[in-house]
This record gives C-alpha cells, structure tokens and sequence, in this order.
C-alpha cells in the first residue's frame, strides 16, 4: 500500500477513475448536466483508444483505421433501431459480431504487409467504410440518422445519460483490468514480443501472424462496443464517426497516454478531449493550436504521460523498485519504445542515415 | 452505351490519373528512400491550390500562377524538412504518422482562417477554355492540357532517373540506401532534393487542378488518400508503378462510377440498385487496393530490393 502511493504511475489512474466515478453525482449537484456527457464522451474516447492501444501498442500494428470499428458499432445499434430493434444484448451481438468479423477481414489482408502499407491499407478499408455509409440514402447518407431505439438490458436504458455514464465507467474498469491482466498472459507477452521482433518469436515456435490477427481483432470488437456506446449517448450515428480524422486522433490520444501501458489511453482521451474542449474555449480555430502541439508530441514524446509518471516514480522511490511488479504497466512502455524503431524494421532498414 | 460518352469517360479518368501521378511522384520517392511517411502531402497540394488561385485572380496570368504556386509550395515544403520533417527520419512511421497528422489539422485551420470554409472560385485560363474536337467529341481544352502537363512530366521524370546522376542515385537509393550512404553520399540531403522535388510537383498539382476541382479547406485529404492508394498498388518507391497505379487509379474510379449503377440497374431491382450503385461505386478503388494486396503484397512493380 505504501508503495503504491509512492508511485506516481500507479495512484494518478487510480485517482483518475475515483474522480470519474464522482462525476456524476457533481454534475447533478452542480445542476450541470454537460459536464456528465462531457466526460461520458472522454470515458467512450478512453476505451476506443484502450482497443486501439491492444492492436498499437502492444501489437505494433499501426491501425490509421479504427474509426471504422468505431463506426461500424454505432451503426451496429442505429440499423436495427431504425427497424424497432431496441434489445440491448441483439444490439451488442450484432456489434461484437459484424466488428469482429470485419476486423478478422481487414486484419487477414492488412496483415499480409507491414510497416507503412499495413498504415495506407487500414486508412483505405475505414475509407471504404466511410463511403458506403456516405451513400447508405436510405439511412441518412451523408447527414447521419437519429438513434431511434436506444439499447434497453433488462430494463436499463443506454439512452439515459445516468445509465449510460455508469454503463461506460464499468466497461472502462472492466476493460483496464483485462488488459493488465492480458498484458501478461501468455498472449499478451507473444504479442509484444511479435511486436519487438517477429522471427525471434517464430523461432521459438509461435505464430506471430495469428496472435496479431488475434489481437488485431480483439481491438476491433472492443472498439465496436465504444461506437455502441457512443451511438446510445448520442442518440445519432453519422458518417464522420468513420472519417480517417477520427482515427488519427485515437492514435493520438493513445500515444500522448502512453503506448502498451494499461492506464496511458485513459490519461490521453482524458487530456486530449479536456484541451479540445479548453481550448474551444478561446477560439473556434482550436485545431490551430492542438496541431502543433501533435507535432511538438511527435518530435519529443516518449513514452507519453504514462512514461512522465514513471520517471516520477524513480524519482520518488529511485532504482528500480518502483517499476517492479507490472501491474501499473512499468517501465515497459517506455523501454520497448526507444529499442523498437530499429528492431521492427531489421528486416529492411536497420541502418540509420545521419 | 455512346462510344463518345465512353471516350468522355477515358478521358476524364486519363486526367484524374495524371494529377494522382503528380503527388504519387514526390510521395513514394519520400517513402521508399527515407520510409518516411508524410500525410503533409496533400497539404502541399492545397497550398499550391490556393498559391495558384490567389496569384491568378490578382496577376490575371496563368503562367505566372503556376510558377508562383510551384515555388511558393516548394518554400513551404523545405521549411517542413528542415524544421520537423529531418528530424524524424529516424523514427518509427508512427511518429512520422502523428506529425504530419498536426500538420494537416493546421494547415487546414489557417487556410479556413485566412479564406474561409466556403470554396475559391478559379476561372479556366481564356486562351485554354475553348473545346477541342476529338472523334466529334467537345472535350475542354483545359482538361487536355491537365493531361499534357502530367505526361510531359511523367516523360521529364523517366528521363531524370534514368539519364542523371540524381536518377541514379534515385534509384540506388529506393534499393538500398544503405549502400548509397557507405559510398559517401549525403543521403540526408538527396532525401531534401527529393521531398523539395515531391512539394513542387505537389504545388504544380494543386494550381492546375484549382480550376476543375474546389479550391478550399481540406482539399487535400481525398486527393492524398487516393494518391496513398495509388502508392501502395503500384509498389512503394516505385515511379514507373506510380505512373501505371495512377492511370489504373483514375480509370478506375471514373468508370466505376458511371458504369457500375448502369451494370447494377440491368441486373439487380431498381430500389436495390439505385441504393447499392454509388456505394459500389465509390468504394472501388478501395476493393481493387483489396484485390492486389490480397494476391501481391508488395505491390504490381515492387522496387527489387537486394
């Protein structure tokens, strides 16, 4: 106990999630229900960059087309709803089902590249998505549909914003704790050892493809369910949930977290969306600003927040104890992230220039 | 079908493609030499774009648009290589991903800034707004010239890589950079030859397309992400696969959107293919992408690494 609130990595999370989870009783206090779907959306945002981050950051698959899962979950729930649908567990089969099998499709033909193709090709198949939603007339094409039945479990409707903040704060937990546990499950550890060098892995007798597959599938289910949940809260589904603009922000919000760390898309959705909001405070053009700041991101980030907190951690603990039991995703993240640049590529560019 | 509204169609394809082949050039130079991958590209376009229109509307002077527009996004695009681009060639394609990612979102909020969501307005050049006759088809003469310029550069290009000292180190180095390095080459600045090269050509693709497609915010983006497409079929840091994807890239999508619904309407019901059409349509070259990556990953003409 001690230790845990001597590291930094460990208790900012922690502290973050207990803050959320009071959210809702603030907001009702304060009388200000904005704040309540405000960060509804940052939760909905963290566990899309969560199932990101399985296929990013411990997979190494740089996906420029998650957006598509996001999309394809919200319209998952709009579809049948438009059809007086309204069964949350058909609506969550019908999610888990068709990103499940889209991404078992998508990964099958990405995955025969790697490096920059495996980008372009993600970016095109969330391309695809998005014009056939553009062109689906009868569903609202371009301007998107309203959600007419929301998701009803047991007498629970997603469509209440009460509900639906409870609902997404679980799944959040829910998710954080399978990943700390997937992380280092067999799986997880074949995966990002696929990931640092995939002939080693090979070599030592596992399929480095199918576990990518795997994983590259697993996010994409998981990614649905946020686009399931996003559609409830919105009570609208529209083709901009699948533009290319939408996955580069995830990927953004995954790396400013902290890549392959449990708790890093958490802080990312959490600051990304925080500094969208702040700074649309001050001006409509806040792209102007956050640009720039992705590219300052770009230029200096390693390891992103979740890395700021363990450096925190030595400094308060120092050595090596603090990144001790992996629970809190370590040192790991960090590590992996300077000696993967010039291992991924082996194959065809280990030399540097300049 | 009317064998003029079909030569209408190749045409209007043929010109699609050579403006694809104009970014593709400079973009999978970039990529096969460097591996560095730069979304920022389509941002050059809109520069040029904007260059060309703005340069035009006031000098009255095409001419000196183009000019303008090809250097104007040549400046912007060293003043990226020199400030953050160089600086993350050694990186992973994911940081490349994340910086040129802000990028885009800033050069598309200045412009927005600066002029506005609402489009520019760009005349077609008077001595090219006539029409020429071809086959008793009126084809716009502009449209041809579009066609001419991208030919002329594809032709300028071949010559270049194959008759120059920087084509050969061109095409050493979209082999094996390694070895072009340990010869004393500074790749460094080849590579800045190049991505100068790629922002040019970019520029000259934005001015001319200025008057046939709308000159405004975010233009960039469908143009970039075709031309991303055209990349990966022809083959990464491949020219000549460049130039072959673009056509195919701009026939394709061209054809499939006039002759896809027509084919779907003989076949299918009505309802189902007035739905299934334009979605069909749209979503063509992506499946064609599909289609070639599933049976030849690295492309049709993958540069021969040894």
């Amino acid at each position: 106990m001690n230790s845990f609130l001597l590291r930094p990595s460990a208790f900012v999370p922690a502290a973050v999630a207990a803050a959320l989870a009071v959210v809702p009783f603030a907001a009702d206090a304060t009388g200000q229900p904005f704040w309540l779907s405000f960060f509804a959306r940052i939760l909905i945002y963290a566990i899309a960059a969560s199932a990101l981050n399985l296929a990013l950051g411990f997979g190494g698959l740089v996906s420029f087309g998650h957006a598509l899962f996001l999309g394809l979950g919200s319209y998952a729930v709009a579809l049948p709803a438009a059809h007086g649908v309204s069964d949350g567990w058909l609506h969550l089969l019908l999610v888990l089902g068709s990103c499940g099998l889209l991404a078992l499709l998508v990964g099958a033909i990405s995955l025969r590249t790697s490096g920059m193709s495996f980008i372009m090709i993600t970016l095109a198949f969330a391309q695809m998505g998005y014009f056939l939603f553009v062109s689906l007339k009868a569903y609202g094409g371009d301007d998107g549909m309203a959600v007419s039945a929301t998701s009803r479990f047991l007498g629970l409707d997603l469509g209440s914003a009460g509900p639906l903040y409870a609902v997404s704060w679980l799944v959040l937990l829910l998710l954080s704790w399978w990943m700390t546990r997937l992380r280092s499950s067999a799986f997880g550890m074949a995966l990002r050892g696929a990931r640092q060098n995939s002939r080693r892995v090979q070599a030592m007798g596992l399929q480095p493809q199918r576990i990518k597959l795997a994983a590259f599938v697993l996010s994409g289910m998981v990614c649905g369910v946020a686009g399931m949940l996003l559609a409830n809260m919105n009570a609208y589904v529209s083709p901009s949930t699948l533009a290319w603009t939408v996955s580069g922000e995830l990927i953004v919000m995954v790396v400013l977290g902290g890549m392959g760390t449990v708790y890093g898309p958490l802080l990312g959705a959490l600051v990304f969306l925080g500094l969208e909001e702040v700074l649309k405070g001050y001006t409509e053009h806040w792209m102007i600003v956050m640009g720039p700041l992705i590219v300052l991101m770009a230029l200096l980030g390693r390891g992103g927040l979740m890395g700021l907190l363990e450096r925190l951690d030595q400094l308060f603990v120092g050595g090596r104890d603090a990144a001790g039991d992996g629970v809190s995703a370590g040192n790991d993240g960090a590590a992996d992230k300077t000696a993967a640049p010039a291992e991924d590529q082996a194959g065809e560019a280990s030399w540097q220039p300049r | 079908m009317a064998a003029t509204l079909l030569l209408a169609q190749f045409l209007n394809g043929l010109q699609y493609g050579v403006l694809l082949f104009l970014l593709a050039a400079g973009l999978t130079l970039v990529f096969g030499i460097m591996s560095f991958v730069n979304l920022a590209h389509g941002s050059l376009y809109m520069v040029g774009a904007y260059a060309g229109a703005l340069i035009y509307g006031s000098s009255e002077s095409f001419a000196l648009a183009l000019l303008g527009a090809v250097v104007l996004s040549l400046v912007v695009g060293m003043v990226l290589e020199l400030t953050i681009v160089s600086r993350l060639y050694r990186r992973d394609h994911l940081d490349h991903v994340l910086a040129t990612f802000g990028l885009v979102m800033f050069f598309n909020e200045l412009v927005r800034i600066i002029w506005g969501p609402q489009p520019l307005f760009v005349q077609v050049p008077e001595a090219l707004s006539g029409t020429v006759t071809l086959f008793g088809l009126n084809y716009p003469a502009y449209r041809f010239a579009i066609i001419a310029v991208g030919l002329a550069v594809a032709v300028s290009a071949h010559l270049v890589i194959h008759k120059t000292r920087l084509g050969m180190l061109i095409r050493a180095g979209a082999q094996y950079p390694q070895m072009v390095s340990a010869l004393g080459v500074n790749i460094g600045l080849l590579n800045a030859v190049l991505f100068g090269l790629g922002a040019m050509l970019a520029g000259l693709a934005g001015a001319m397309a200025g008057p046939v497609l709308s000159v405004q915010s975010g233009m960039g983006e469908s143009v970039l992400i075709a031309t991303l497409v055209v990349i990966v079929i022809g083959g990464i840091g491949s020219i000549k696969g460049g130039l072959y994807a673009s056509l195919i890239v701009g026939l394709v999508d061209t054809f499939g959107r006039v002759l896809l619904p027509m084919w779907l309407r003989q076949v299918a019901e009505r309802s189902l293919a007035d739905a299934a059409g334009p979605a069909l349509a749209s979503m063509s070259v992506y499946l064609l992408m599909a289609v070639v990556l599933a049976l030849r990953p690295q492309g049709l003409f993958p540069v021969r690494r040894s």
